[in-house]
């Protein structure tokens, strides 16, 4: 096939050329960022959270009295009595606030007491000698927490346990030759908190961007918080009894106290629902990049079968002197496929510079992240194709155009 | 000369349907996507209190100094919320005509019927000249008075939906509610009332929200009877005494401070009074910088805090990219169609046509292409922002409207743009050499 007579004939529609070849790069533009958000709101979807979520739910208990402390603390033990009673019910733990919640209590961790900026930051959640085993979070090194290590803390609060456990991703953070066991940190205080234990994977509460640097860095207390407002019963089921315990919970909790407010919207949730809910507008990007990618590539398909149509409809007594000189179905065929690729080509070429203009402009204005090369080959090859296969009809009508074409006139 | 040009548009369109019906679905679907998320961005980027945002403030101190600043994105501003003590000191000082402190609360409700469920409601302690400031409106009743705060008075204001629950709407102005177990007096209640953002609480509602402010009570009243904030708090230390008393004593940040100032002598008067403020905290030891202060009107302040979500404004973007592809796709598909026509427009031409003739003729079919293509996508943005809700988060897609504006706006983009697209395409018709089409035929 001989490419110099295709680039002399596109010399002659020079404006239609320049339309697909511009239609070509700004899809490539397009659909490359496109993907590259859908790909990051994905992968955030299926963030493992280190905790068993099939068999867990949460309860958002609301007090209807105002409680000390120490009746707050005495009622939390009341309903964690009740709650146990359940037939489907396995363990179960108070809580001031759990994974995927989406905001909550974080610290800044300094490794000494005189440092001004922070060493890092840590998601913090309070617990008691449950908390382990009922989340179902692995301890890999170290050891729980003692039932008499456990503190009661009301609003606000504020004294730093000494004893504290830890994600991995934190123990790391904080001492990267994996000695963490035993060492101490600060959290915005100059008494020491020493880590007695690790565990493999504890996600932060929150799911903001702010914290991608900080990912699943999290910190446990031995604290069971009795607040005035309420508490968190984390709740972990016998298996596939989920649903049942659900619906029993609330009913137990009334049964034993009525002065309490447990919406009957979002007080009970399970797992999967607080997912679903944490990483919604997340999943809601995914969808709308993705419908507006298929729009794209459908109508950038469609434009470009149409006007190959146009101009196979205007050439046909060109390729029906070409078939009497003696050129084959094929050789027609090809030529319409070849004409394709070389506008595409020169497409993409402009596509990948409005595609990394493209990137940068959204990396500095919405601090979005760098384009992977990647996803700029696959949009490539994915336009390359669609190019082909567009104009594949049209090129095979040209090819059926009988040579008698040639004694029409045009 | 004008029917006679649609008419002959019509027939060329109907005869190549294909062709026709591929740029309408085109224009269709380039506009609905864009005008579904400008929907949105619409929603969540307007002025929620449009008639006196340039005169409400937000004055930030820097209470926190250095050790607030630092680490990303830091710009130098001061907290974005207030700390107790300077939000009391500002409400002592009382320099704008009229100011609030105020806090989120989120106490319950318990209502007086015997076997029914306490109920959590949300709100704010607030100053009484809140009411005015925000011009709150009332079914019933009014705010409270500037003496009821001095005296902590045990009143309150309340929503329209709490008024349904609890007086079925009745006129309970003088009726009693059961707050937290203590008793408050209404004396006011609210029409519905849900503004978005909320403009007057953005450092604890983030500005969209879906929670509902149910409860008004005086700002002074609430911290006597220690009702916590359930809304952010941030610190720099950890308090030095515990619970509620302790962080009313840090400087911990948890209110938020709104002022209404009409005219720009009393702005600049307010900016020197906040900054002879900070210098007198400066003087008695209380903080050892220079004052750093902010007050910007209302939409600066919006515009600070990014109350617009990053996603609704890459969306919109994202989606103006396809219409313009859609647009280059539709002047590709018009400049073949009328360049099919040469020998048509060569028969036009030799006949007497001017080349304006020649452009009213295309260019009226463009419109016309736009015109169906905007009709297709009204159809198509109807159902866009009906589903919207699926795709973005509630608080946000729930604002999302199909009015009378954006109808027009639909169409007036359809149509403009294609004829836009249009142009090149109709330029390049008028070029046709009558003498070479009626040679070649």
């Amino acid at each position: 096939m001989q490419i110099h007579p295709i680039i002399v004939a596109l010399r002659r529609h020079k404006a239609g050329t320049l339309l697909i070849a511009l239609q070509i790069a700004l899809t490539l533009a397009i659909v490359c960022n496109a993907l590259f958000i859908i790909h990051q709101r994905l992968s955030h979807l299926s963030e493992p959270s280190g905790i068993d979520e099939a068999n867990l739910f949460v309860v958002t208990n609301l007090w209807g009295e105002q409680y000390s402390t120490d009746e707050a603390a005495a009622k939390i033990q009341q309903d964690l009595a009740a709650l146990r009673q359940l037939p489907g019910v396995d363990n179960v733990t108070p809580a001031d606030s759990y994974p995927l919640r989406g905001g909550g209590w974080d610290n800044f961790i300094t490794l000494k007491p005189e440092q001004v900026s922070m060493t890092t930051d840590a998601s913090v959640y309070t617990g008691d000698e449950h908390f382990l085993r009922t989340l179902g979070v692995k301890l890999i090194a170290g050891r729980d927490f003692h039932a008499d290590e456990v503190q009661n803390m009301g609003l606000r609060q504020n004294f730093v346990p000494p004893v504290t456990i830890i994600s991995k991703a934190l123990a790391d953070k904080l001492y990267p030759n994996g000695d963490a066991l035993g060492k101490p940190f600060y959290s915005m205080s100059d008494k020491p908190t020493t880590i007695i234990g690790i565990v493999e994977r504890l996600h932060r509460a929150d799911v903001s961007t702010w914290s991608a640097p900080y990912a699943n860095e999290s910190l446990i207390w031995p604290i069971r918080m009795a607040q005035p407002w309420g508490v968190f019963y984390i709740v972990h089921t016998k298996p596939g009894q989920l649903d049942e315990a659900m619906r029993e919970a609330p009913k137990a909790l009334y049964a034993e106290n009525r002065m309490r407010m447990i919406s009957s919207k979002d007080g009970v949730r399970s797992f999967a629902q607080i997912r679903h809910l944490a990483f919604e507008s997340d999943r809601g990007m995914a969808v709308l990049m993705s419908i507006i990618c298929v729009v794209l590539l459908a109508i950038t398909g469609a434009g470009i079968v149409g006007l190959t149509s146009f101009w196979v409809g205007q050439r046909r007594r060109q390729i029906g002197v070409r078939r009497a000189l003696g050129a084959t179905h094929r050789d027609i065929l090809h030529y319409f496929l070849t004409e394709n690729f070389l506008i595409s080509l020169a497409g993409v070429a402009i596509g990948v510079l409005l595609t990394f203009g493209l990137n940068l402009w959204l990396v500095e204005r919405f601090e979005m992240q760098f384009l992977p090369l990647a996803y700029v080959l696959g949009g490539m090859v994915i336009l390359l194709l669609l190019g082909q296969g567009a104009v594949f009809a049209p090129a095979l009508r040209a090819s059926r155009v009988p040579p008698v074409e040639a004694t029409r006139p045009a | 000369m004008l029917g006679y040009y649609v008419d002959l548009a019509v027939r060329s369109l109907k005869r190549s349907p294909g062709l026709t019906v591929l740029m309408i679905l085109a224009i269709g679907f380039g506009v609905a996507a864009s005008m579904t998320t400008y929907s949105v961005f619409r929603a969540v980027s307007g002025d929620p209190i449009p008639w006196k945002s340039s005169q409400l403030f937000v004055p930030q101190i820097d209470m926190w100094g250095p050790k607030g600043h630092g680490g990303d994105g830091d710009n130098g501003d001061p907290p974005d919320a207030m700390d107790y003590t300077d939000a009391l000191a500002l409400m002592h000082d009382h320099r704008a005509k009229y100011q609030s402190a105020m806090y989120m609360i989120s106490p319950s409700l318990v209502p007086s019927q015997a076997g029914k469920h306490p109920i959590n409601v949300g709100g704010h302690a607030v100053y009484s000249e809140f009411f005015p400031m925000t011009d709150a409106p009332f079914q019933y009743g009014n705010g409270w008075t500037a003496a009821d705060d001095e005296q902590r008075a045990a009143v309150a204001v309340i929503s329209d939906k709490i008024n349904q629950k609890l007086f079925a709407g009745a006129n309970s102005v003088g009726k009693t509610i059961d707050v937290d177990g203590k008793d408050y007096r209404v004396v006011g209640v609210l029409k519905a009332w849900n503004p978005q953002p909320r403009f007057y609480d953005v450092s604890n509602t983030g500005g969209f929200t879906t929670n509902d402010e149910d409860l008004f009570i005086p700002f002074l009243r609430a911290i006597d009877v220690d009702m916590a904030n359930s809304g952010n708090t941030n610190c720099v230390d950890i308090p030095a005494q515990s619970g509620f008393k302790g962080l009313q004593q840090s400087s911990c940040i948890w209110m938020s401070y709104m002022v209404q100032l009409d005219d720009a002598p009393s702005v600049e008067a307010y900016k020197s009074y906040l900054d002879g403020y900070a210098r007198e905290q400066q003087h008695a030891g209380r903080f050892s910088w220079a004052p750093n202060n902010r007050l910007r009107n209302l939409p600066k302040w919006l515009d600070a805090e990014h109350v617009v979500p990053t996603d609704t404004e890459i969306s919109l973007l994202v989606a103006i990219g396809l219409l313009v592809v859609c647009l280059v796709n539709t002047a590709g598909l018009l400049l073949a169609k009328f360049l099919r026509r040469s020998g048509e427009i060569g028969v036009r031409r030799a006949l007497g046509a001017p080349r304006t003739a020649i452009y009213a003729q295309f260019l009226v079919e463009a419109a016309i292409v736009g015109f169906s293509g905007g009709l297709l996508g009204l159809l198509l943005t109807g159902v866009g922002i009906h589903s919207v809700s699926w795709v973005l988060p509630k608080d946000i897609a729930s604002l999302a409207r199909l009015d009378i504006p954006l109808l027009l706006l639909t169409l007036v983009v359809a149509v403009v743009a294609t004829v836009l697209a249009g142009i090149y395409p109709t330029f390049r018709a008028s070029r046709v050499q009558p003498a070479w089409q009626l040679k070649s035929n």
